[in-house]
């Protein structure tokens, strides 16, 4: 084990003072109520029958999206879970984009053949919203695994790309969890290993569910830092995030940290959230990290109410357009059936007449039966 | 290799070790230890990182050490290897192979005894070969590898003895076309990996019986070359499919659906399919032996069709 997994298998007490600067705090600021404001909008075309599917909001936990994705750069990865939309946001996809991939739109980000569960966008590095558990953490140590190879075997000296993987503390009793942990920290891979954990599975608590839920343990126990932080304040995850990232980008390894967080919503939109206790919900709600930063700022002289009255306004009329955006798409034509099956449409093979099958004129039509 | 620095190797055992079958011997020497990357024994995992490499721009190609070991990577081989490209609306590309010893070799005993194809021929997206030669095996290889697509190259444990004189200069297989091992009048066999072996054993005694039987190794096994097929159904009017895969939900079941819908009405018979037992390999030889299709039932079964 070196020296820093030691030094970091403690958690980290953090001194906010001063953590950020005023363009920092607003842009953080506008984020989380990003997030916030779309999911809230999500809820809504829901029920009003507009998207369909499981969707799972994000609300409670925007401060690990926020904290972790805007300090990195477009050419770092991110791969989420299925409940990726307000991660793909973070990194740069546009609410539009987002929100018409969720009304099932030809304008989505995926053509609307991916869906909530599945964001992505090669543009911004979102590797893909992933909707089994823990099967997204292995692609992302591949990213990272490109990474290093680009710098040792392809000689391009100043790639230093990393990737963050998010997932939920249910996935770290999933074998491909342990699995990643020991070949990233074997590998010394750039890659940071973030659990959002919010206490709950769908209805399985969290301390039903695993041995020690203490689960930034697990770090050194491969040989990396394990770091534990209040999920719920975004400056404190930005700080470790930072040293995280800072760590991943000089070659010296992964990290693991356990952001301790909380959603305030159900599972899913389908899930009647009987289970929790209404007195841990009300905990974590006085908790609730936009209504922390936005103290935050206020108290530290960093914004003043109208400035953040502007920002909410700007965000309120940014989903009002996505939903719009959304709402006046195209459905996918049936001629889009059966693009993207193969990148090469070959894949679908000769036809008794000696022809690619693809170049028949049913395939463009999307109407061949295959 | 030589050609694309972009082209790595992961898995167990392929680097120093070179292979559990060789395959990769003096690999990792002549392209170092990240080319030819020896994984820990965790296959969803090292599989769902190959995916990742490929989505990210490298072109990995995956060893199962054994093909069985690879349903313990089902879950990343079907919904990201398969799936992925669809999901993300064509903006992520997956070129990896997907390979590895496979079949049943010689009383391996049941898990290392496996016929996948039948499993991973539904999965969305993928295509899949098999290589009976050490020609094919180099051009199927190197198409896969050039592919766009994922490709699950099927190699048998039996037949990496097989020497043959193969050319100096570059050339690859389709990844789409059947090959014609014998042509013939009386009866199209249609067979691939080490079932070629028998049927080739059971033709010489066939024609030692006055019959021309045509032999295709359909090579591809998704998406099926009907071209090919097809011409061979339309001359013989006779088809019987040998294969070493589980009778239910196998190749030589889809191929049977796929002549009929295509070419039923040139059938003058029905088609026979010799496919192995549904049972776990079993370790004695004997019962090995009575699981997989032996010559004596193919000559049997041309007969029975050319009656």
């Amino acid at each position: 084990m070196s020296f820093s997994a030691t030094k970091l298998a403690q958690p980290l007490t953090l001194n906010t003072t001063a953590l950020i600067t005023k363009q920092e705090g607003l842009e953080v600021y506008e984020d989380m109520v990003l997030g916030r404001t779309f999911e809230d909008m999500c809820a809504q075309m829901y029920y009003r029958g507009k998207m369909f599917g499981f969707v799972h909001l994000y609300n409670g936990q925007e401060a690990v999206s926020t904290g972790f994705i805007k300090l990195l750069k477009k050419e770092d990865s991110v791969a989420s879970t299925y409940r990726d939309h307000v991660h793909a946001l973070s990194k740069g996809v546009s609410a539009r984009a987002v929100m018409s991939e969720l009304f099932g739109k030809k304008t989505g980000c995926c053509r609307g053949q991916g869906g909530s569960m599945h964001m992505f966008s090669k543009e911004h590095n979102v590797l893909g919203g992933f909707a089994f558990i823990g099967e997204g953490i292995p692609v992302a140590t591949g990213a990272a695994f490109t990474s290093k190879y680009r710098r040792e075997v392809l000689k391009e000296a100043d790639c230093d790309h990393v990737t963050v993987a998010f997932f939920g503390d249910g996935t770290c009793n999933n074998g491909q969890f342990f699995e990643c942990l020991n070949m990233a920290a074997l590998w010394k891979l750039p890659i940071i290993f973030v659990v959002e954990n919010n206490l709950w599975a769908i209805g399985m608590s969290h301390l039903r569910a695993t041995s020690d839920p203490e689960i930034w343990k697990k770090g050194p126990a491969f040989g990396m830092p394990g770091v534990h932080v209040d999920g719920m304040d975004v400056l404190k995850v930005r700080e470790v995030a930072k040293e995280a990232i800072g760590r991943a980008r000089r070659g010296e390894g992964p990290t693991l940290v356990e952001c301790e967080t909380y959603r305030f919503r159900g599972h899913s939109l389908a899930d009647p959230d009987e289970l929790r206790d209404p007195a841990e919900k009300a905990h974590y709600a006085a908790r609730d990290p936009i209504t922390a930063l936005k103290k935050y700022l206020l108290e530290n002289n960093l914004a003043s109410e109208p400035e953040l009255k502007a920002i909410d306004k700007r965000i309120d009329e940014l989903i009002e357009d996505a939903v719009e955006f959304a709402d006046e798409s195209p459905f996918p034509a049936r001629s889009q059936l059966l693009e993207n099956v193969f990148a090469d449409p070959k894949g679908f093979g000769i036809g008794p007449d000696g022809r690619y099958r693809c170049e028949d004129p049913k395939f463009t039509e999307g109407t061949a039966h295959v | 290799m030589e050609r694309d620095p972009t082209v790595c190797v992961m898995g167990e055992d392929v680097g120093h070790y070179g292979g559990s079958y060789k395959v990769t011997k003096g690999m990792a020497e002549k392209f170092g230890d990240l080319r030819v990357l020896d994984t820990p024994i965790a296959e969803n995992s090292f599989t769902g990182m190959g995916i990742g490499a490929a989505m990210s721009g490298l072109r990995p190609i995956i060893e199962g050490m054994n093909m069985g070991f690879l349903l313990l990577a089902f879950n990343q081989i079907s919904n990201n290897c398969g799936m992925l490209h669809y999901t993300s609306g064509g903006q992520f590309k997956i070129p990896v192979v997907i390979r590895g010893p496979g079949g049943v070799g010689r009383q391996l005993g049941a898990e290392h005894s496996q016929r996948l194809e039948s499993y991973f021929q539904s999965i969305p997206g993928i295509q899949m070969v098999a290589c009976s030669t050490p020609y094919n095996a180099k051009g199927l290889m190197k198409a896969a590898i050039r592919s766009e697509n994922p490709v699950i190259l099927f190699e048998h444990v039996l037949l990496y003895n097989l020497k043959e004189r193969i050319p100096d200069e570059e050339y690859i297989c389709s990844l789409e076309e059947a090959e014609m091992v014998r042509p013939g009048e009386h009866v199209t066999i249609l067979t691939y990996s080490r079932m070629r072996y028998h049927v080739m054993q059971a033709a010489k005694t066939l024609v030692n019986k006055g019959y021309d039987p045509e032999v295709i190794d359909i090579r591809s096994l998704k998406p099926f070359d009907l071209h090919t097929i097809g011409n061979s159904v339309r001359k013989t009017h006779r088809v019987l499919i040998v294969e070493e895969c589980m009778r239910t939900g196998g190749i030589g079941a889809s191929l049977t659906a796929a002549i009929t819908e295509n070419f039923h009405d040139y059938l003058d018979a029905p088609i026979i399919c010799l496919s192995s037992q549904d049972v776990p390999t079993p370790y004695a030889g004997t019962l090995e032996e009575w699981t997989v299709v032996q010559p004596a039932q193919i000559v049997t079964a041309v007969e029975k069709l050319c009656q």
